[in-house]
């Protein structure tokens, strides 16, 4: 029944995408294109950090390095071969997908502030690698011209909604796998985590194990989300890639819209990406993320449980007689 | 008959605390084995290196004849050690019958292989919860329960992952008189199907009614362990923790 | 590589007395989290306010920046309060501080810093002091005295601390209140009194630590997040909540940075303070000394 479920979400979800695609298409707005990128970007990182944030409680402050490795994966390729860009969204996937299984076994398997801290230094570590790593650019940046079109089977598809679908692609996916793991048994696991580690590891719950798979999920989907970058952005700079409304986004994101299920993230996202997108063209870009930033404050101290929350007790409310 | 449980002269420090000393404790299958002592004497410690919340730092816990250390908690879990904790907890964000699907699934199943359907495990999950008298709230949060009946969500738990040995850490505690005859039963009942029991307890007339064997634990040491009429008598334990 | 002796006794000196100025950054996260485990990753930007209050009031007033800190300390410990009594409330009262207690001490860094951004811009801010400027040499060494005033501060400050809680009552409370909060209850003492009263201390020292900060190096709002890594590795590797083993983690980082810097590149500093984090994390989370 789950799987039957899960197949007419992601067609849901693909015709949503599909509507919006075409109606930018059809009209010209080419900066719907470029602003829907961005928040379909943040589904998924979003939806990467609360796989292990959100059902396990194990806090990452580095989705930026993570980020970042998938679009200095790609700009690796591009130099040393080019690729297609599915492929090299799959690289990203394997790459950032081992470093988020190694950090894990070097840090799981203390407790959740020490892995929290942990990954704020990987990710300082990963980008002073990359700044002093020249064959990427280094400090000054790696240039990745992107084509006018993509020639595919006889047919001529404008460059920036082929990036487009692909992201889309990438979200829908998160999302299902979001949703599949919360009804499996694997989420149920992951809820002991959050709820008493101890209690379930007296249970019999191999939390080790389970928190290594969470944070290479994890990992892998924020490689994927960062490999198509430097081809939509054109340049690449470290700072940008590493830049801080990566992790803060990562975050306030699914915590603002609700870390229990798959819908929070992808609310947040969409609340959220749409108002940073519209205060960056209207106020600032740093006032926008100042706002990102008291907001993320505010939730955690007034709605633990985020959006979603906030609907479920109000619905638990009216319920009672 | 070998012993189900070893423990084989532990010893356990928290920085210049010494929690165990040279501690040495055979539990034979299907016995009853009581333990007591006064607060801080190690106790809860003693359960953890069992269990393997905590490790020893030296001697070895051997379980059925396997040694167990540097082994996980969840792995002796599922080779057959089950534990309440003596303060409860339970999983927080789950109803009452999801918290016994957990070791269900999680350790049964990870025994015994081919899963079981949906409606059998919602059928053990009631069974379960009848067994401690909250059949009628499975579907309610653990936030919604008294800490008695906590105690027993979570002594219920323990017991659902079919465990060989148990080990009741204080689940007594506050409960009224016919509360703990209806625990003692329970316990009775689960020691007759071949479960061996541990039971760590303040309340002395219990250990005296269910134990077969007594030992008793003061500042990391056992200074007594024998049958429990003799033990009480023992003018050590008098003077260690009976008298007071 | 040519390594000559006279540079390598100046990157040495350079890293001691680095490495002094970490551990009074320091001295606050192993009250707030080798005390009272409370993962403030948000002190850094304390100490960055420090130093743009700091900047400010020397540039309009003239005052020296260390005295300025002083007079801050009782400001920033009712900040210090005031923020632990709203993360009691929140959090640690609810149990929730694992997740939520992080992502709100994140939340404030991020705040800060763009507060900072938007007030002060992203241009380096300096201050004015006598000391800055001159050095003093002994034989082969050179100590400039922007980094030997701040040095010698932060061991007062750091003695200062560590003489309060050894020897004041408030002080051995919150040592108490880090081992065994019921034996601390049991004793008639209210444990969020003390934790709130540390938890000041902790933001109080940020004050002082943002006053040497600017006087060691010209700062801007994003200097901050490279301390994040600095203070808990120092915090970690010298073992949770002890004093001297905070000193001579600090001494080292200082050593192994200040050299790194001299022979391979400044560009590489702060791979050594989060590399040695993720090092000590990995394999000795207990410490140098342990516990």
């Amino acid at each position: 029944m789950n799987r039957v479920n899960t197949a007419k979400f992601s067609l849901i979800a693909i015709a949503i995408g599909a509507a919006v695609m075409a109606f930018a298409h059809w009209f010209h707005v080419d900066y719907l294109f470029f602003a829907s990128y961005t928040i379909l970007q943040f589904i998924v990182l979003g939806t990467a950090w609360n796989i292990l944030g959100g059902y396990c409680g194990y806090v990452n402050f580095g989705s930026a390095a993570f980020f970042a490795m998938g679009a200095y994966s790609s700009v690796f390729m591009h130099k040393f071969y080019p690729l297609p860009i599915p492929v090299l969204i799959l690289i990203g996937a394997i790459v950032c997908g081992i470093a988020g299984l190694g950090m894990g076994y070097l840090t799981l398997r203390l407790r959740g502030s020490f892995f929290a801290i942990a990954t704020l230094a990987l990710a300082v570590v990963l980008q002073t690698l990359v700044v002093n790593w020249e064959y990427v650019g280094g400090s000054r940046g790696a240039y990745i011209i992107r084509p006018e079109n993509l020639e595919f089977a006889g047919i001529t598809i404008n460059y920036i909604e082929y990036l487009f679908a692909l992201m889309l692609a990438l979200a829908v996916i998160a999302l299902a796998t979001a949703r599949v793991i919360e009804r499996s048994q694997l989420g149920f696991g992951f809820a002991t985590i959050r709820d008493d580690e101890l209690a379930a590891e007296a249970c019999g719950v191999p939390t080790l194990r389970l928190k290594l798979i969470a944070t290479t999920l994890s990992g892998a989907f924020m490689g994927m989300a960062g490999a198509p970058f430097p081809y939509y952005i054109g340049y690449l700079q470290p700072s940008s890639a590493f830049g801080l409304e990566y992790a803060v986004n990562s975050i306030a994101m699914p915590m603002i819209g609700g870390t229990t299920s798959w819908v929070g993230p992808l609310i947040g996202a969409i609340l959220l990406g749409s108002a940073q997108q519209y205060a960056t063209v209207t106020i600032s870009s740093a006032v926008n993320l100042l706002i990102v930033g008291l907001m993320l404050v505010a939730f955690v101290i007034i709605a633990p449980n985020g959006l979603i929350g906030l609907v479920q007790e109000h619905l638990r409310a009216r319920r009672k007689p | 008959m070998t012993a189900l449980l070893h423990v084989d002269n532990i010893s356990k420090r928290f920085g210049g605390f010494i929690a165990l000393d040279g501690v040495e404790l055979i539990v034979q299958p299907g016995e009853r084995l009581g333990l007591i002592g006064p607060n801080g004497s190690g106790k809860s410690t003693l359960v953890n290196c069992i269990c393997g919340t905590l490790q020893n730092e030296s001697g070895t816990v051997r379980f059925n004849g396997h040694v167990v250390d540097g082994l996980a908690a969840h792995q002796r879990t599922h080779r057959g050690i089950a534990r309440s904790f003596q303060l409860p907890r339970p999983f927080h964000s789950m109803t009452l019958a999801d918290n016994l699907r957990i070791p269900l699934l999680y350790t049964v199943h990870a025994r015994s292989g081919p899963l079981r359907s949906t409606g059998d495990l919602d059928a053990r999950c009631h069974e379960l919860l009848e067994m401690v008298g909250l059949a009628k709230k499975g579907n309610q949060m653990p936030r919604d329960l008294t800490q008695v009946e906590m105690r027993k969500l979570e002594l219920a738990r323990a017991v659902a992952a079919e465990p060989k040995l148990l080990i009741a850490d204080e689940s007594m505690a506050g409960l009224s008189h016919s509360e703990i005859e209806d625990i003692l039963t329970l316990l009775v009942r689960l020691n007759e199907r071949g479960i061996t029991v541990i039971l760590i307890e303040h309340i002395m007339s219990a250990v005296m009614s269910f134990s077969q064997r007594l030992a008793v634990l003061v500042s990391g040491k056992k200074i007594a362990d024998g049958k429990p009429e003799d033990v009480v008598r023992d003018p050590e334990v008098v003077r260690a923790y009976l008298g007071q | 590589m040519d390594i000559s002796f006279d540079l390598l006794l100046n990157a040495i000196a350079a890293g001691l007395l680095l490495g002094g100025f970490y551990a009074a950054v320091t001295a606050g996260v192993s009250i707030s989290f080798g005390m009272l485990d409370i993962v403030n990753i948000a002190h850094p930007a304390f100490v960055i306010l420090g130093s743009y209050l700091a900047y400010f009031i020397n540039i309009n007033f003239g005052v020296d920046p260390i005295l300025v800190s002083i007079l801050m300390l009782p400001v920033f410990y009712a900040l210090g309060t005031a923020v632990y009594q709203v993360y009691y409330l929140s959090f640690e009262k609810r149990g929730q501080e694992s997740l939520r207690g992080l992502a709100f001490f994140f939340g404030l860094l991020f705040v800060t810093e763009v507060t900072l951004i938007l007030v002060f811009g992203v241009d380096y801010r300096y201050v004015e002091a006598a000391y800055i400027g001159p050095s003093i040499h002994i034989g082969l060494v050179d100590l400039p005295l922007r980094m030997l005033v701040p040095c010698v501060s932060a061991l007062a400050l750091f003695g200062a601390i560590e003489l309060f809680i050894t020897r004041t009552f408030a002080g051995r409370a919150i040592m108490a209140v880090s081992q065994d909060q019921l034996a601390l209850q049991l004793m008639a003492a209210d444990p969020i009194r003390i934790k709130r009263i540390a938890f000041g201390i902790s933001i109080a020292t940020a004050a002082v630590a943002g006053a040497l900060l600017i006087i060691i190096q010209p700062v801007e709002p994003s200097v901050g997040r490279e301390y994040i890594g600095r203070v808990f590795a120092i915090c970690v590797l010298g073992g949770l909540g002890s004093m001297p083993g905070t000193l001579i983690a600090a001494m080292l980082l200082g050593i192994v940075e200040s050299l790194t810097s001299t022979f391979y590149g400044p560009s590489w500093a702060p791979a050594v303070s989060f590399g040695f984090l993720l090092l000590t994390l990995a394999f000795r989370p207990a410490g140098l000394l342990g516990r």
